[in-house]
């Protein structure tokens, strides 16, 4: 109750300071934007979720940052240079560059946030994506002490950062909130406490004002941030919608300017009634089915998971279950990565008849008939759209095939220990790329990926193209080996992929600046609303 | 008075004229009809509809009810066939509310009877019990169940069973409480009946009406409750389906395809209202007071 | 009374104890954990967090180390929600599901009653039947088909009031109390009208008739009386239930209530939330059924306890 009363005094306080300065100020803009699920944490070190880095991107800056169309520009970093090996960079850090407190943003304070994104202390999930710099796996295991980080300050205003080998995609890394800075002194005062308002200290271009868990996050326009003239939003206030049917509710009763999703079951109905409001976007991701490569008889015939893959009617599916403008998947990779060609399964090409007569001649060829059915089952967790798909392929490949697909849906964390354990036959799996590059899909199935590699794939052709790319400083050579792996790898189909993935979502059209882009990210800073 | 004799008569007349009073009450005959006709109607589903209950219609992708393609409830929106699947869907929903019924009432008002009754330090531990039993996180309870009996539909009853007695426990142990101070119960007290036969002939009989009326809220609640077990993936498993099931897919097309929300929620509803009579009609056919 | 109070307040400490313990060690044996992700965590990092949440220690260790806390009143930070402790997520919900649930279990109580009275004395006539019809009809249709109906039509299709939000505007609060209040409404007139049918047969309401009282009072302070018991007995855990939250209301208003903590921290193995929630949800039952037992004995004398 108490905080109750203290969050009303604080609103009538508020209210009575609007009365006040009403006359002189122009009309605040608030932007309201519908934001998925409840952030598990705002400390950019720890968190792992799309919520949370939403909110991040418009409280922080980093080195590099991403523009209005996702791509990584300069943030605190005015200019970099890389050592002609690729191995050492060097940031030039802007002179305007101010935390909300108005101290300045420093080389020292990159250098301790490094740190402490791998110091096995902070427990961060996302850790590894810094392995690209140089002693940082060796920290995070905890056999290296944090300070030995590839990280050094040259002067307050010049970073260099070392790596143990060249990495393409480095300057697309450090726009990764993993890499951003924290405020050294507010998180040795407040420890776990540090994100909320009041403690928080941050460098973007909001600070957060009120954070009411499972109702709203506030983040008022922060006026020591470099580019704050050109911020046009004054608040935005971040709304957990963890039921989407609702969120999509509240954007058409005018009571959010942006959702984050679009349920699957509106899509069409939006897009025909509300196409000014309605946005599609491609989405750096793939929806796949993963085949346990242990198990008989799909594991140890590829043939049989060739005729698996090519009786899904991805176009049917995509346009009558899916409904989101989802691109049909023949690859794992999906489009659009700079300096890398899509490479897709040879049946891409046929139409979906050839596709059928050939899966039906291999299930002939293998035996399977009408009086021995090729049984399969398939493993996914509660979800609507899982659900839906599982029963359009089981149908396909009944009538097709005349396979035999049961169905098994669990419980999310039930499903996960299944899937770690590979106790399944096929599951359904989908990943979404963190940085713009083939490394971050096709790392996955490298024989050492340990658990992260559900078919259980091992070739040795596609390691040691994977290793080679790894340490190859030209990139388009770089580029030759990592798609020729990604050939090996879908001629062996230890995933049938499905679909890559479409970003959907609401924008007002009071709402100025959201441009498509692969990521999704929309920073509010952009954004502008009349 | 030569109380034993008689007793074994009484017992018998008691349950026919019970019977004989049940089918005078029209209401509840024609509850009963009803129920008999949806049960047969879940029995004979797969003969009923023109589309086996699994089959994608890809032509009719949630398309509204139509004579001319035999959907005559339309289609869900993976195009399947929803007449034969709400059919299909009362046969969980249908033995889960029997089932917890009877769980509710054996259970639940043997032991709600008996703390009531005994009183003292067994009522304490009785009920402290049932209190442990519904504070538990159910979901965690439910987890166990799934990774014990994986898909099967076993799981459901026996999650079921454990809550569904509890409220009614809690319910008779309070009319007990108080029917057992009545001066008839300390009457057979005093001519030295045994409290099992108290408890049975007169505790019991006495907490009907509170019962009949409980048992008509726990049937829907445990069809929810379903509908919730298999939402979380641990309940039905497609392509079965049951009523909750349905409607809670139903809900999400409520304003474009509300076809796939009406029908499982007339059929639910219908069942309701038909437990609803038939349960006031057993009250009153047992009802000691009005012979 | 008041020494059997004391007597169950202090009996209740063993429950709890055992609550805890069960819950506890339940909750373990459940596949999964809290750092499980699609994304998976390499071994050495989730080696990490484990050891930062005590997760790699003997279970038994952990147990005793959880005892601890709570006794010292620390429910430990959620895995979860790591930027806050699990009492701070309690606390902060509670009052907003306090309101809500209050609310309509006291509109629900005296509608439900009044409601149940009237059929009660009107047994088996048109008023009686269009009350019982309308109050399963209330109790057929689940909280999760109301709720967006009512958002559907209130809140989009004729724009009276907000589709969801909580704490801008009191009128945030009318759709989720309505669909909190139908269907308690509906269940408290049923047991009202049939336990009071029972008591006006009764021979104490019989002779208060007889002795010539008001009707008025006859029904009041004599037969209401009695009929009360069942309700009381369902009104206590049902009581107990409104007050700590409904995930479905919360969800679909977006309230931030601790209804939602009940599931979500159970599936996201949020094992610190989940053990919170269960204690406090715990005392309020317990202190709910305690409040039903003083009830029975004010209501009926004859209720006696040794």
């Amino acid at each position: 109750m108490r905080q109750a009363f203290k969050r009303l005094g604080a609103a009538m306080l508020a209210g009575a300071l609007i009365l006040g300065t009403a006359v002189a100020a122009n009309a605040e803009t608030v932007l309201h934007r519908g934001n998925g699920a409840e952030p598990e944490t705002l400390d950019l070190h720890k968190s792992t979720g799309v919520p949370e880095a939403n909110i991040i991107y418009d409280l922080h800056e980093g080195l590099v940052v991403f523009s209005a169309d996702g791509l990584p520009v300069p943030g605190v970093a005015e200019s970099w240079d890389v050592s002609d090996d690729g191995m050492t960079y060097t940031f030039h850090l802007r002179a305007d560059a101010k935390w909300s407190n108005g101290a300045p943003v420093t080389a020292g304070d990159f250098v301790f946030s490094l740190r402490r994104a791998v110091d096995p202390a902070t427990g961060s999930e996302y850790a590894p994506t810094l392995a690209p710099i140089m002693n940082a796996e060796d920290i995070i295991a905890g056999t290296t002490p944090p300070d030995q980080l590839g990280a050094a300050v040259v002067d307050s205003r010049t970073l260099k950062l070392t790596l143990k080998a060249p990495t393409p995609y480095f300057i697309g890394l450090m726009a990764h909130h993993i890499s951003w800075p924290v405020h050294k002194a507010t998180v040795q005062k407040f420890g776990d406490e540090w994100t909320r308002p009041g403690n928080s200290v941050t460098n973007g271009a909001y600070v957060i004002s009120e954070w009411v868990p499972q109702s709203k996050i506030v983040a008022k326009k922060n006026p020591n941030f470099h580019d704050a003239a050109n911020v046009t939003i004054d608040t935005i206030v971040y709304y957990p919608t963890e039921d989407i049917d609702e969120e999509f509710k509240r954007f058409r009763a005018g009571e959010l300017d942006m959702t984050y999703t679009v349920p699957t079951d509106k899509v069409k109905w939006a897009a025909k009634n509300m196409p000014k409001e309605y946005r599609n976007s491609s989405y750096f991701g793939t929806y796949y089915y993963v085949v346990n490569l242990t198990r008989e008889p799909l594991g140890t015939d590829v043939k049989l998971r060739r005729a698996l893959a090519l009786a899904i009617d991805r176009d049917k599916l995509v346009d009558k279950i899916t409904q989101g403008g989802e691109q049909p998947a023949y690859a794992w990779v999906p489009p659009g990565v700079a300096g890398y060609d899509y490479q897709q399964a040879d049946f891409a090409a046929m139409t979906q008849a050839e596709r059928d007569a050939e899966a039906k001649k291999i299930l002939a060829e293998a035996g399977y008939g009408p009086e021995n059915p090729l049984k399969v089952e398939v493993l996914h967790n509660t979800s609507e759209r899982h659900r839906r798909i599982a029963i359009a392929i089981a149908s396909m490949w009944k009538k097709t095939l005349g396979v035999d697909m049961t169905l098994t849906n669990q419980e999310w964390k039930v499903y996960m220990e299944t899937r770690d354990a590979k106790q399944f036959q096929v599951v359904r799996a989908a990943w979404i790329g963190d940085y713009m590059d083939a490394v971050n899909f096709l790392d996955l199935f490298i024989s050492t990926a340990g658990v992260r590699n559900d078919p259980g794939y091992t070739n040795p052709k596609f390691d040691e193209l994977m290793a080679a790319a790894g340490v190859n400083p030209d990139p388009a050579a770089r580029a030759d080996q990592l798609e020729e792996a990604e050939r090996i790898f879908l001629a062996d189909l230890p995933i049938i992929p499905i679909y890559h993935y479409r970003n959907t979502t609401m924008v007002s059209t009071k709402i100025q600046g959201v441009i498509e882009n692969v990521l999704g990210f929309h920073l509010s800073r952009y954004i502008s609303k009349s | 008075m030569p109380l034993e004799p008689t007793d074994e008569i009484a017992g018998r007349s008691l349950w026919a004229d019970a019977w004989a009073r049940l089918f005078r009450n029209r209401a509840a005959v024609a509850s009963l009809v009803a129920l008999g006709i949806i049960v047969a109607l879940a029995i004979l589903a797969p003969y009923l509809g023109a589309y086996p209950y699994d089959e994608v219609d890809w032509d009719n992708i949630q398309t509204a009810p139509s004579f001319e393609n035999r959907h005559y409830f339309g289609t869900d929106e993976n195009g399947r066939d929803l007449f034969v699947r709400t059919l299909f869907g009362g046969r969980i929903s249908l033995t889960v509310g029997v089932a917890a019924t009877l769980v509710s009432v054996v259970i639940g008002v043997a032991w709600g009877a008996t703390a009531g009754f005994l009183g003292g330090r067994a009522d304490a531990l009785m009920m402290r019990f049932v209190d442990i039993l519904y504070s538990l996180p159910f979901i965690f309870f439910v987890i166990l169940l799934s990774v014990v009996f994986g898909r099967s539909i076993l799981l459901i009853y026996i999650a079921i069973g454990a809550v569904s007695w509890l409220d009614m426990a809690r319910i008779v142990r309070g009319q007990t409480l108080s029917l057992k101070r009545r001066e008839f119960v300390e009457a057979a007290h005093a001519s030295g009946v045994s409290p099992f036969n108290i408890i049975r002939r007169h505790i019991v009989p006495n907490t009907l009406g509170p019962v009949a009326v409980y048992v008509t809220l726990t049937v829907p609640r445990v069809i929810l409750v379903e509908s919730f077990i298999s939402f979380l993936g641990m309940g039905v498993q497609e392509p079965e389906t049951s009523w909750g099931a349905l409607i809670s897919e139903g809900v999400r097309g409520m304003e474009f395809a509300p076809w796939m929300l009406v029908s499982p929620c007339v059929f639910l509803a219908v069942t309701l209202f038909c437990f609803n009579f038939l349960g006031d009609g057993l009250r009153d056919a047992l009802d000691p007071k009005d012979r | 009374m008041l020494s059997y109070a004391i007597r169950r307040l202090f009996g209740a400490v063993p429950t709890l104890l055992l609550l805890v313990a069960v819950a506890f060690f339940m909750m373990r044996l459940a596949p999964g954990g809290p750092f499980d992700k699609e994304r998976k965590v390499p071994a050495e990092v989730l080696a990490n967090l484990e050891k930062a949440y005590h997760l790699d220690e003997p279970l038994i260790a952990q147990f005793v180390r959880y005892l601890g806390n709570v006794l010292r009143g620390d429910f430990g930070p959620s895995f979860k929600y790591k930027d806050f402790s699990v009492t701070e997520l309690i606390w902060g919900g509670f009052p907003t599901s306090l309101t809500l649930g209050g609310t309509a279990i006291l509109l629900a109580g005296v509608i439900g009653i009044t409601l149940g009275i009237f059929a009660a004395l009107r047994q088996n006539t048109m008023v009686d039947y269009v009350l019982m019809a309308s109050a399963m009809t209330g109790i057929a249709l689940p909280n999760f088909v109301v709720a967006p109906l009512l958002t559907l039509v209130f809140g989009l299709w004729l724009s009276w009031l907000p589709v969801g939000g909580w704490g801008d505007s009191w009128t945030q609060g009318i759709l989720p109390i309505v669909a909190l209040t139908l269907p308690e409404i509906a269940a408290i007139a049923r047991l009202t009208r049939a336990s009071m049918i029972e008591t006006l047969r009764s021979n104490y309401v019989r002779t208060a008739r007889a002795k010539g009282l008001p009707e008025r009072v006859a029904i009041l302070r004599h037969a209401l009386k009695g009929a009360l018991l069942p309700v009381i007995s369902y009104l206590g855990p049902a009581v107990a239930g409104i007050i700590t939250g409904s995930i479905i209301i919360e969800q679909i208003f977006s309230i931030p209530g601790i209804g939602r903590y009940f599931v979500q921290a159970s599936l996201n193995r949020d094992y610190t939330l989940v053990m919170g929630v269960t204690i406090f949800y715990g005392v309020i039952i317990i202190l709910f059924n305690l409040a039903v037992d003083l009830i029975y004995g004010f209501l009926d004398p004859k209720v006696r306890y040794d």
